[in-house]
């Protein structure tokens, strides 16, 4: 009984943050009266924008080179590769996919120059992150307002200010790259999907069979077959209709996720309990989560709920691309360089005894995150549809290293749940604090400024309770010494 | 035959920046032999240790003399890594144990099983998946080996501290083709049972033949594990004795002997009158939570008009007993001056009731080095004792004449009272710590490693004036260092701490062998 409440009461003291703010969207939602579906809908749509840009923040974290406000640098990456896209005339998914195939090098160059400072100023990261940002934007400025147009010639008086050099303000996307990504239909992605399955068994078999190594034909053959049938499956009518919409509608995307955890448990039961007869498994756990599952489908049966859930249309390309990510983010820390990042992050003199090389562990970690800031600034900007040339790259870091605090995050752990989690009550309290403001004291700016004293305040406090922590005072009379954290790393520098 | 040694180091000499730091060193271990290495603090031990280990700070200060032989074979080690191919493997004082990761992934840092997947076919071995039942597996064998019962699943985070000391020798067995293991100081953050439990599975290990350097303090665990043993002091081999053929005493002394000077002129009559009950600064109980220097727990008597010796081996707490003193860490128990008890954990309390300090930390905490000489000398008499200030601003005319008087009183070598303290040498910043205690006007000063990072003649310069500020003005002074020998030449009694306790309080001239003892942590069977 004693330990239970105390569990509990450990629990919630480590999601403080995240109870607070919960808390607080919920009574601003009440407070602002605006229809559950307009919110609803409005965050959804954020959610789609800005989760890719937030989960980019998560690897750095992990090797230890804390909150990266360097993805300003991988944001301005993003808009050269939309600028040249647009001027190039290229428009659609192809224009989408030659933006990003720009500003991958471009991102992976800035990376690794952010890797190179940051490796010089250990443990003063974030603050050299941040003026890394400022002095990237006076290049980003001169390169925009100067160089384009100035140096090199550039006849487009769509993109170039009327009667001078220097690019317009804002750059519409309207006509070229709005929606590229959002609008893609799930049969596009099944077919894609399909395509790249059967090249990537082709290819894997090449190698093998060009290394000489022992080729598992029956598996090979296996996945093949199972692609192929999921194709087949696609030409069923029913389905074909189903999948050839521009989005999903949530309801659907519920109904589906219930289902998938369903059948994913189901398995795993079986597989676990009766063919592989694991002792350590644990099927409490699984059985719990068919059961919220269940309640969960039953939920959407409430008119309110279902409303809301019929109301809303995800854009499925784009989701797809943040659970990938969510994915490629827990698969990477299941590799030996991802191991290599947990260890140098959570002590660089362990990580250098045992052989690791440090800097360019770190290195790697900051060209992945700039690369993957740069994607999400591509998905964020395709989705809202104008660019505003000089200003969108200027608040990315500081609202995404928000969100991500939000959730629960802090300077040494960060997940992928509490990105999304963070994303959602972040989002939540931006779109509702606003409306919240105009019906309490009938000003919509005084919620205005709340939202902007939400989101640096949250950082300050973040920062602050993440030094006091560190900053732990010695315990009388302890048997054995126990090394201060970062009392090594620091060592090690000198 | 020749007898085959898994270690042969020869004739090994190291200077940093021409000092000498080992001269000549030799060491010699046999396979599946525990090998104590000793020597007090400096005596050239961690240097030894660096150069097996090819760590940077060697090669980056231009490398050094002699030869290195493994398994016969010379090896020239240039990098730790080069050491771990070698076989030699270390068990570090401060654990290398990552509190967040499981005992398991501790174990294999950097040396993780993987096995490829599509990526790692792409992108190189570093993105292969973990494997991570091969791991637990490879980890629960090696705990087994030492001994240790816990979960290889479980974390770092929490665990007893003796705990961490078998995983880190796990994580060392677990490496492949181990031939020579390295201790150093293993059972200094250990209790009773769990270092005897170390000592246990060192012999064990041991016993599958891998040779194992046992560096220590403590005397009795070296007659209870070590096969043989060699002594260095002062950068100088001593002695490689088998442990069969010598005993407790002989080792002590081994360790410390050297001749002691007295300091003080034993020709100038020494008028003081030291009354036995006429006690300055009582100390009972006391506990300091300072890193790396706890105290747990020590009572003293210093009389009135001593000088009072406090010494002891590096990190067994006596730094922390002033440090204590004075308030910068959190301390329990009693202190009182003259029968005035001290209201401790406040800064400025001691200050307050008479008791100044010289910190160990000269540059860092005892100087303002970017400030002038007169200004460092009169700083805590303004802040403490409002003295030297005029309607509330410094009194420029009272400081400069004070300053110079204590220029003139202690012989500090500088242009001027307004040089910058940060630009004198070593000794004359200490003499400008003392002409601030001074200032002080204090009825006890405290004075910790007064001699450390200062050249041999202005040592006894020091000393000097330490004994003449005790004869001519009377003050009861406390000297906290960790050379033995200084403390022999100045003090009329000295106590020696281990292991956060007192150990002994002793003459300074006792015999060498006792203060060994004392220092070693052993327990003094007799006494006087």
């Amino acid at each position: 009984m004693n330990s239970w409440k105390k569990k509990l009461g450990k629990s919630l003291s480590d999601n403080k943050v995240v109870i607070l703010f919960a808390i607080l969207c919920i009574l601003a939602i009440a407070v602002a009266d605006k229809p559950l579906t307009f919110v609803a809908g409005e965050l959804f749509t954020r959610i789609g924008r800005n989760s890719f840009i937030v989960l980019a923040l998560i690897i750095p974290v992990l090797a230890g080179l804390g909150l990266n406000f360097g993805i300003t640098i991988g944001a301005m990456a993003a808009q050269i590769a939309i600028f040249c896209v647009v001027y190039w005339g290229f428009t659609g998914i192809g224009g989408f996919l030659l933006a990003l195939l720009i500003a991958t090098p471009l991102a992976a160059l800035f990376g690794m120059l952010i890797g190179i400072v940051f490796n010089k100023m250990k443990g003063a990261e974030m603050i050299g992150g941040m003026v890394l940002g400022y002095f990237a934007d006076g290049l980003y400025q001169v390169l925009f307002l100067f160089i384009i147009g100035g140096v090199i010639p550039v006849n487009n008086p769509e993109l170039i200010i009327a009667g001078g050099v220097g690019v317009k303000n804002t750059i519409d996307l309207k006509d070229n790259l709005k929606y590229a990504l959002d609008n893609i239909s799930l049969l596009t992605m099944v077919e894609i999907a399909f395509y790249a399955v059967v090249a990537v068994m082709v290819l894997s078999l090449l190698i093998r069979l060009i290394t000489k190594k022992q080729v598992n034909w029956k598996k090979s053959l296996g996945v093949l077959g199972g692609a192929l049938i999921a194709y087949a499956l696609t030409f069923i009518p029913f389905i074909e209709a189903f999948l050839n919409q521009n989005g999903i509608l949530l309801l659907s995307a519920v109904e589906l996720a219930v289902a998938g955890t369903v059948l994913y448990q189901l398995g795993r039961i079986v597989w676990m309990k009766f063919i592989k007869k694991s002792e350590k498994f644990n099927w409490k756990r699984s059985v719990a989560a068919i059961i919220a599952a269940g309640i969960l489908y039953a939920l959407t049966f409430i008119p309110a709920i279902e409303e809301v859930l019929l109301y809303v249309t995800l854009p499925a390309m784009t989701y797809l691309c943040i659970i990938g990510l969510c994915i490629f983010n827990s698969v990477l820390m299941k590799t030996r360089l991802g191991q290599n990042m947990r260890t140098v992050g959570q002590n660089r003199t362990v990580a250098n005894s045992a052989g690791i090389n440090v800097n360019r562990t770190r290195i790697i970690a900051m060209v992945l995150s700039t690369v993957l800031a740069s994607w999400g600034q591509l998905i964020s900007l395709q989705n809202l549809g104008t660019f505003s040339t000089y200003g969108a790259h200027s608040q990315v870091g500081q609202f995404a290293i928000a969100a991500l605090l939000v959730g629960g995050a802090s300077v040494q752990k960060a997940t992928n749940k509490q990105a999304i989690v963070g994303v959602i009550l972040f989002h939540t309290l931006f779109i509702i604090a606003p409306q919240a403001g105009q019906a309490l004291f009938s000003s919509a700016m005084l919620g205005e400024y709340f939202r902007v004293f939400v989101a640096y305040g949250v950082i300050a406090v973040s920062l602050a309770m993440h030094a006091w922590k560190t900053i732990a005072k010695p315990k009388l009379q302890v048997a054995g010494k126990s090394p201060a954290p970062g009392e090594a790393a620091k060592a090690m520098e000198e | 035959m020749e007898t085959q040694y898994v270690l042969k180091m020869d004739n090994i000499s190291k200077e940093y920046f021409g000092n000498r730091v080992l001269k000549d060193v030799s060491l010699a271990v046999k396979p599946g032999e525990i090998h104590a290495l000793m020597g007090e603090n400096g005596a050239g031990k961690s240097t030894l240790m660096n150069i097996l280990f090819g760590m940077p700070v060697i090669h980056s200060t231009g490398g050094f003399e002699g030869t290195v032989e493994i398994g016969g074979q010379p090896a020239a080690i240039r990098a730790p890594h080069e050491a771990i191919e070698y076989g030699i493997g270390m068990v570090h004082q401060e654990f290398m144990l990552i509190p967040g990761f499981t005992i398991t992934e501790n174990i294999k840092i950097g040396r993780e099983i993987s096995r490829p997947n599509l990526a790692s076919r792409i992108f190189g071995k570093q993105m292969e998946t973990l494997d991570s039942e091969a791991m637990a597996k490879d980890a629960r064998k090696a705990l087994d080996t030492v001994g240790l019962g816990v979960s290889e699943e479980e974390y770092i985070r929490g665990m007893p501290v003796g705990y961490m000391q078998f995983v880190e020798i796990a994580r060392e067995i677990d490496k492949t083709g181990i031939k020579l293991l390295v201790f150093d100081e293993p059972t200094a953050v250990l209790t009773e049972t769990e270092a005897e439990n170390l000592l246990q599975t060192m012999k064990k290990i041991a016993e599958s033949g891998i040779a194992i350097i046992f560096i220590t303090h403590r005397l009795d665990e070296v007659m209870a594990v070590a096969d043989s043993v060699t002594i260095l002091r002062d950068g100088e081999f001593v002695a490689h004795k088998e442990i069969a053929d010598t005993s407790v005493t002989d080792i002590a002394e081994l360790m410390i002997g050297r001749k002691v000077e007295k300091l003080v002129d034993a020709a100038e009559e020494d008028s003081r009158s030291i009354d036995e009950n006429d006690i300055a600064v009582k100390i009972r109980d006391f506990c300091v939570a300072m890193p790396g220097e706890m105290v747990k727990g020590v009572d003293l008597d210093i009389r009135k008009g001593e000088i009072f010796g406090i010494g002891g081996l590096a990190g067994q707490g006596k730094i922390g007993i002033p440090n204590g003193i004075m308030g910068i860490y959190e301390s329990s128990g009693t202190v009182e001056v003259f029968g005035k008890k001290l209201n401790l954990n406040n800064l400025g309390e001691a200050l307050r009731n008479g008791i100044a300090s010289v910190s160990e930390d000269r540059r860092g905490v005892g100087l303002l080095l970017d400030e002038s000489i007169e200004e460092n000398i009169v700083f805590s008499a303004i802040q403490i004792k409002k003295q030297f200030l005029k309607f509330g601003m410094m009194d420029t005319k009272k400081i400069r004449a004070h300053a110079n008087e204590m220029i003139k009183l202690l012989d500090i070598r500088c242009t001027g009272p307004r040089q910058h303290a940060g630009d004198l040498s070593g000794g004359n910043q200490q003499k400008v710590c003392l002409a601030r205690a001074l200032t002080m006007d204090p009825d006890v000063l405290i004075v910790s490693e007064p001699t450390r990072g200062i050249d041999i003649g202005a040592k006894k310069l020091v000393l000097e004036y330490l004994a003449k500020i005790n004869r001519e003005m009377g003050k009861t002074i406390i000297v906290v260092s960790s050379e033995l020998v200084e403390l022999r030449s100045v003090c009329d009694r000295i106590a020696i701490i281990s292991d956060g306790k007192l150990a002994s309080i002793m003459n300074p001239d006792a015999p060498d062998a006792e203060f060994g003892l004392a220092m070693s942590g052993s327990k003094v069977e007799g006494g006087n």
